[in-house]
């Protein structure tokens, strides 16, 4: 039993949903055109395929296209110890999908962390709050049009956050420069 | 008697010169040992500064050497880490403060009795360090008040002694008596 077999099986029994696999590496990926059906598919999997460990769930912000989300999920079987990657999107104006914390329980803190760094939602997520940044904070900083440095917050009596001084940075490092001060961290324009 | 008294006079003349808390010479004196208030009370707080560990990040490790056996910090009298914030005197915040981690901190600073101090393990408590990020308070003075920094990413053990002595010389030096009603700010 290969990675291809299980995707296949698996492309088989959602044909009009699922588009590849396609093989990168020996990484074997499947697309979900429609992140609705999220869970149905990640059930299937679990339940016939033997994909019985969720490794990881995480998000991409595909800032500028659309839909500008990219949801990735990251299965793996004990039993035939093969690897599956589950990419969905979705929309910035609906970043709205179903959980799947009812099949791999982990997801619970996976999906909270997709949602306090991107702003996605995992509907039927049985506590869906923050995890890294405070209660209240009001932005999702991983997004790409969210400044590394920070925005100023104020949650009186609560929490606050001020930008952090960059100086002039990121302060970057270039490898494979000739000497130390060519590969040492330093502003880098990419303009200039 | 006369040079006696000349004697003790030049012995208080240099007391007042060295700025030492206690003016004793046993050959002199006896068993009486003549100070200020103030100054025995201060001797008694810093040679037994009881650490609350606010281990964040790494600093916590180097935080752990200098209470182990090479480093021992309780050749200071600072070895009982409470981890209690009510039996705690001093705040040794090693690591990094998230905004996240921040709220805690300060709650905790908020419970330990007075007298309290901080001292700022690292370059991450002291200023934010490396962290010029969105999720990284810029130092924990941000939030309460600090009264020794320690340099370093993580600070040697000994950079962390060398603070704790100079917070027993800063305490050393406090009114205690002037403050004792002093409301906790």
């Amino acid at each position: 039993m290969t990675a291809n077999d299980l995707a296949a099986q698996l492309a088989g029994r959602f044909a009009a949903l699922l588009s590849g696999p396609t093989e990168f590496r020996g990484e074997v990926t499947l697309q979900l055109n429609d992140s609705e059906k999220i869970a149905e598919v990640c059930a299937f999997a679990k339940s016939d395929l033997g994909f019985d460990a969720l490794l990881d769930l995480a998000s991409v912000d595909n800032y500028g296209n659309d839909p500008r989300f990219t949801v990735v999920y990251e299965l793996y079987g004990y039993g035939h110890r093969c690897h599956l990657r589950l990419k969905t999107s979705v929309s910035e104006e609906k970043p709205e999908l179903p959980t799947v914390t009812a099949i791999w329980k982990t997801a619970d803190w996976h999906e909270r962390e997709a949602y306090d760094m991107m702003g996605i939602r995992f509907r039927g997520h049985p506590d869906l709050r923050r995890i890294l940044m405070w209660e209240g904070y009001p932005y999702f900083p991983l997004r790409k049009d969210f400044p590394l440095a920070g925005r100023p917050t104020e949650l009186p009596e609560v929490a606050f956050t001020r930008p952090a001084p960059l100086e002039g940075g990121p302060f970057v490092t270039v490898p494979g420069g000739k000497d130390t001060i060519a590969r040492e961290p330093r502003v880098r324009n990419p303009a200039g | 008697m006369t040079s006696l008294l000349s004697k003790r006079g030049l012995y208080r003349g240099e007391l007042m010169q060295t700025q030492a808390e206690i003016g004793y010479d046993s050959k002199i004196e006896g068993d009486v040992i003549v100070t200020r208030a103030d100054a025995v009370l201060n001797w008694f707080r810093k040679n037994s500064l009881w650490p609350m560990p606010m281990g964040l990040a790494c600093c916590a490790i180097e935080l752990m050497a200098a209470g182990a056996a090479r480093f021992d910090i309780s050749r200071f009298g600072a070895e009982v880490m409470r981890f209690s914030p009510r039996q705690s005197d001093v705040m040794i915040v090693a690591g990094t403060v998230t905004y996240k981690m921040a709220l805690a901190v300060k709650r905790i600073y908020d419970q330990m009795a007075e007298p309290k101090w901080v001292i700022a393990m690292g370059a991450c408590a002291s200023t934010g360090g490396m962290y010029r990020s969105y999720a990284v308070l810029q130092g924990v003075d941000n939030i309460i008040p600090v009264n020794v920094y320690v340099a370093g990413c993580p600070p040697r053990p000994e950079a962390l002694l060398d603070a704790l002595i100079k917070l027993q010389h800063k305490v050393a030096q406090e009114p205690v008596l002037a403050t004792q009603k002093r409301v906790a700010v």
